[in-house]
């Protein structure tokens, strides 16, 4: 035959062949398809005969002609000759496998510490996955997720720029109009409410969100009846699934009245599927249109006044930076006292990277997401040490094997890969027992990280997680014994001269020092998070939360009737005090800003502002500081505000009580000044704060009085607004639970450093107690020769116990700068936060100590109390 | 008892290794196979049918000398060894004595 140029088949093939075929038929497979493949070329042309060159390369994949697993693994591929090893791979990998077995079974208790670690490690590896891919699923569950965004409100002052994701609604209508080619929709979306619904006898409430038209199809929301289109018109709504099933049983729900806060009838035009946990609007169960008029966000109508949000779904070919530049001058001109621009805020970024800093996102959650991860690697790498440092430790026992069969030819590789065969197969049982583990243990971890996650059994990532962390820690845990112990020479392990030399023992106390400095540096993190949580819990509050509650007025019934009520509640007998108030006691929502003689033109600040009725101050139990507080008595009180301390501080008044400040163009008198409470977020310092005693009130704040028995009091208040209220059901929430709420991330994070934090401590001093009890036997001889000798009990146990509490007394001197470093980053977000006292230092350490000095001393005991007659006559 | 174990494609592969005695190498074994078939076949189907069997020792197989044109690469020329001849008796002998044992008028269909 004659080439021009030759012709040869595709490489990529080629190689792909090479590399799975088994090396025994490679040449004259390769041949007969070369072959073929010319044949081809000629007959077809040389595309065609690629294409099916690849097809028969790709259709030999048959378990009689590919390699065996083990051939595929790259230790032997590199140095193991051909022709000898292939032929009895499959052989020598059951035989590895049996081996393993039989030294499970012998070495019973050393199993048991390594599997039962090993578990434990991996369902903490497993449940942090679990958790983590949760937290980086946030809102995927919209279909549209890259392209949708949250605009949101980046507001300048003083160079300082502050970013909000609430929002004019007027930003909305030129974003539609004069962007339309930018979007291919727009929503508004008003804050969560609390809505009563009934059908006929049946009512519930459920928060419900205002949204427009077009947010069912932005959010792809998953329509069960009716349509995506419902929201159009303006008197029909959007119900979830779990809310149709409660209302209307199995029935369709479709096109049913529904009477809202028992004021707007309202037709059910669809049903949608319930949104995810992992979602921004997950507790929604209504969707309610916005152009309806009892929605308050579509009839306030300034740049100025913020209280919506607002979403956008970007155009197909539109990228957010460049739609960011055209659109975030938007709100600038309406605006002269601080400088306001909008910015698109990706929505897959809304949850994990939620804080900002000078208009740009500087983190959030994705901390967490990171700390986790890092956690649970080194949970992870806790148990993969002890189960290295027993394999070593234990390696005179298996020493005879090695050389046994070393003598018979085994290479080195040949160890090797038997020793990580080992070590995978005993990480394959961990990896069984800690899925059974974390199936178990899901509901718990759950309720700690307020959670809804379930194992995807049918998941291929989850398999894949589970598959890598089988390797990882099988391959991790099996490398150190591997090569130490194939490094073994026959001879002297034969003679009996082997004794573990002094880098083994020195490594293994690195191995033992990295444990407890991990498990120590978890304890005083843990610590300090409780000790922060505390700490802000125990802050001077200003008023006094307990035996406070709240009753949101949901119906106009109850506006009508609030005198009488009030007035109820007080003659019933258990209620001390009662106000109505703008807001609840446990958080000030709004803000504004108002006008002082002599304030700098330049100066901008918010001002939490607060209606209330004269007897709030009372019923909340607040200290006037100078002035007097509002009282009913004056006719005049309603020009009247009582402003907090900080808030005259900044005003910088030097006599107060005799000035008077200006909100939206009226003037009032300032008549008290208040003690600071804290109202807001417990870690943050105290705002300005002002209250005035007229305008809009919504909240009943009752103080329960204390000698009546809480269930009772609440039942006969219960009474009274049934009574003016007959069809809404009586609900009510406690002003200090409400304000315990402001914790719940912290709480989060700490019970969950807190649980990882008893794994990793566990399966530290699981690993001691193998240790100790294998320095105990080895040392019998030793233990008994002393003891004829005339050591006490007591020596014998000092002479054990010490090793150990020096190592880990070393782990606690390293844990204290890494743990310091760490935690006082972390304090730095808190305004408001504890010390790092050197006692809880001291605390992790000497708890660390004791518990070492407990795990040792059982096995200490154990050795010194046998007879040194019959240890010494076994030999 | 001593039963061979051989597969219908299996058991084509094997006669048309016989029929082309010593010429029976993968490409030749492929053609001809399809030829007899009338259909395509893969090279994937066929080797791998052709190492079971040597496995099981129905044949074995030698290197032939390296030719240009597969790129220096040898063929392999397999053979039907005396064992593999046994199980393509058996196999024929089954088949045999099952179409004896066919009723007559088991094929009549003209009266259904």
């Amino acid at each position: 035959m004659k080439y021009k140029t030759p012709i040869r088949p595709p490489k990529t093939a080629t190689r792909f062949l090479r590399w799975f075929c088994h090396p025994d038929f490679v040449e004259d497979i390769e041949g007969d398809l070369e072959e073929l493949f010319l044949e081809r070329v000629s007959t077809r042309g040389k595309r065609y005969a690629g294409w099916f060159y690849l097809l028969d390369v790709l259709l030999l994949l048959r378990p009689s002609i590919i390699r065996t697993f083990f051939d595929l693994y790259p230790f032997t591929l590199k140095h193991q000759s051909k022709n000898s090893f292939h032929l009895s791979s499959v052989n020598m990998f059951t035989n590895y496998l049996k081996i393993g077995w039989r030294n499970l079974l012998r070495g019973k208790a050393y199993s048991l510490i390594n599997i039962t670690g090993l578990a434990v490690g991996m369902t903490v590896a497993i449940l942090l996955g679990l958790w983590i891919s949760d937290e980086l699923a946030f809102n995927s569950y919209f279909k549209n997720d890259t392209h949708l965004a949250q605009v949101m409100l980046n507001q300048t002052q003083e160079g300082i720029t502050y970013t909000g994701g609430t929002i004019s609604v007027l930003v909305a209508d030129p974003l539609r109009n004069q962007h339309g080619d930018s979007f291919k929709a727009v929503s508004l979306v008003s804050f969560t409410n609390s809505h009563l619904l009934a059908f006929g006898e049946k009512k519930l409430s459920g928060n419900g969100l205002w949204v427009e038209p077009d947010f069912p199809e932005m959010f792809t929301l998953s329509i069960l009846h009716g349509s995506r289109d419902a929201l159009r018109d303006p008197s029909t709504l959007l119900l979830s699934q779990s809310m149709a099933t409660a209302l209307f049983g199995d029935e369709n729900p479709v096109n049913k009245t529904l009477r809202i806060d028992n004021d707007l009838d309202m037709t059910v035009g669809g049903v949608y599927e319930d949104l995810p946990h992992n979602t921004t609007f997950f507790s929604t169960k209504l969707l309610l249109p916005w152009a309806n008029k009892a929605n308050f966000g579509n009839r306030i109508t300034t740049w100025k006044n913020h209280n919506a949000r607002l979403f956008v779904q970007l155009a197909d070919n539109k990228l957010i930076g460049q739609v960011n530049e055209n659109v975030k001058g938007l709100p600038t001109p309406y605006i002269e006292e601080w400088k306001e621009e909008i910015m698109l805020y990706p929505m897959d970024r809304l949850h994990l990277y939620n804080e900002f800093e000078n208009g740009k996102a500087t983190g959030g959650k994705i901390q967490f997401v990171v700390l986790f991860g890092v956690i649970g690697g080194f949970v992870l790498l806790l148990a993969c040490i002890n189960f290295m440092n027993l394999s070593t430790a234990r390696s005179e026992k298996r020493s005879r094997e090695v050389g046994i069969r070393k003598t018979v030819g085994s290479g080195r590789k040949q160890l090797i890969n038997q020793f990580l065969v080992e070590s995978i197969m005993v990480a394959g049982i961990a990896m069984v027992l800690s899925i059974l583990f974390a199936q178990l243990s899901l509901p718990f971890f759950n309720s700690l990280a307020d959670k809804k996650i379930a194992i995807p059994w049918t998941g291929a990532d989850f398999w894949a997680m589970i598959l890598g962390f089988t390797m990882f820690s099988g391959l991790l845990s099996g490398c150190y014994p591997a090569f130490y112990l194939s490094s073994f020479r026959p001879v002297k392990v034969l003679k009996g001269s082997l004794r573990a030399g002094r880098h083994t023992i020195i490594s293994r106390k690195v191995l033992v020092i990295i444990q407890f400095t991990v498990s120590i540096t978890l304890i005083v993190g843990t610590l300090v998070i409780f000790r922060q949580i505390q700490f802000a819990k125990d802050r001077p509050a200003g008023y006094t939360r307990a035996g406070l509650i709240s009753v949101f007025i949901n119906t106009p019934e109850m506006r009508r009737h609030s005198e009488a009520i009030q007035h109820d509640l007080l003659q019933s007998g258990a209620v001390q005090n009662v106000a109505l108030s703008s807001q609840s006691a446990a958080h000030f929502n709004n803000n504004t800003s108002i006008e002082w003689r002599g304030k700098d033109p330049g100066f901008v600040e918010f001002f939490r502002n607060v209606n209330v009725t004269p007897e709030f101050g009372k019923t909340i139990g607040w200290t006037i500081k100078e002035g007097r507080d509002f009282s009913g008595k004056f006719a005049t009180d309603s020009g009247s505000v009582v402003l907090n301390e900080t808030a005259i501080e900044m005003m910088g008044l030097e006599n107060p009580l005799e000035e008077t400040i200006k909100y939206r163009e009226k003037d009032y008198q300032i008549v008290g000044i208040v003690k600071d409470m804290v109202t807001q977020s417990p870690f943050e310092p105290i705002e300005p704060t002002v209250f005035f005693m007229e305008g809009f009130v919504g909240v009943f704040t009752i103080r329960l009085q204390q000698n009546v028995p809480a269930g009772d009091a609440l039942s006969r208040i219960g009474q009274i607004f049934k009574k003016y209220n007959p069809d809404a059901p009586f609900n009510y929430s406690y002003v200090d639970q409400a304000f315990d709420r402001k914790f719940s991330s912290e709480k989060h994070v700490g019970n969950l450093a807190g649980l990882f934090t008893m794994l990793a401590i566990f399966i530290s001093l699981l690993g001691l107690i193998g240790l100790a009890s294998f320095v105990a036997e080895q040392r019998t001889k030793e233990i008994s020769i002393r003891k004829v000798l005339g050591a006490s009990v007591l020596d014998v146990w000092k002479m054990l116990s010490t090793d150990f509490l020096i190592l880990v007394g070393l782990s606690g001197l390293i844990a204290v700068p890494i743990a310091y470093y760490f935690l006082h980053g972390w304090l730095q977000q808190y305004e408001y936060r504890t010390e790092i006292s050197w006692w809880i230092f001291a605390l992790a350490g000497l708890g660390g100590l004791f518990l070492t000095l407990l795990t040792v001393s059982f096995q200490a005991i154990k050795a010194a109390v046998t007879d040194p007659v019959k240890s010494l006559r076994s030999a | 008892m001593n039963t061979y174990r051989l597969g219908e494609f299996e058991e084509i592969v094997l006669l048309t290794v016989a029929v082309l005695f010593d010429e029976a190498y993968g490409v030749a074994l492929k053609k001809e196979i399809e030829n007899h078939l009338g259909r395509k076949i893969s090279v994937g189907a066929m080797q791998s049918a052709l190492r079971r069997m040597e496995k099981k020792g129905y044949l074995k197989s030698r290197f032939g000398e390296p030719t240009r044109e597969r790129g220096g690469k040898r063929k392999r020329y397999f053979t039907v060894t005396p064992y593999g001849k046994k199980a393509l008796e058996y196999a024929k002998d089954v088949r045999l004595t099952l179409w004896k044992a066919i009723p007559n008028n088991a094929f009549d269909f003209g009266n259904t």
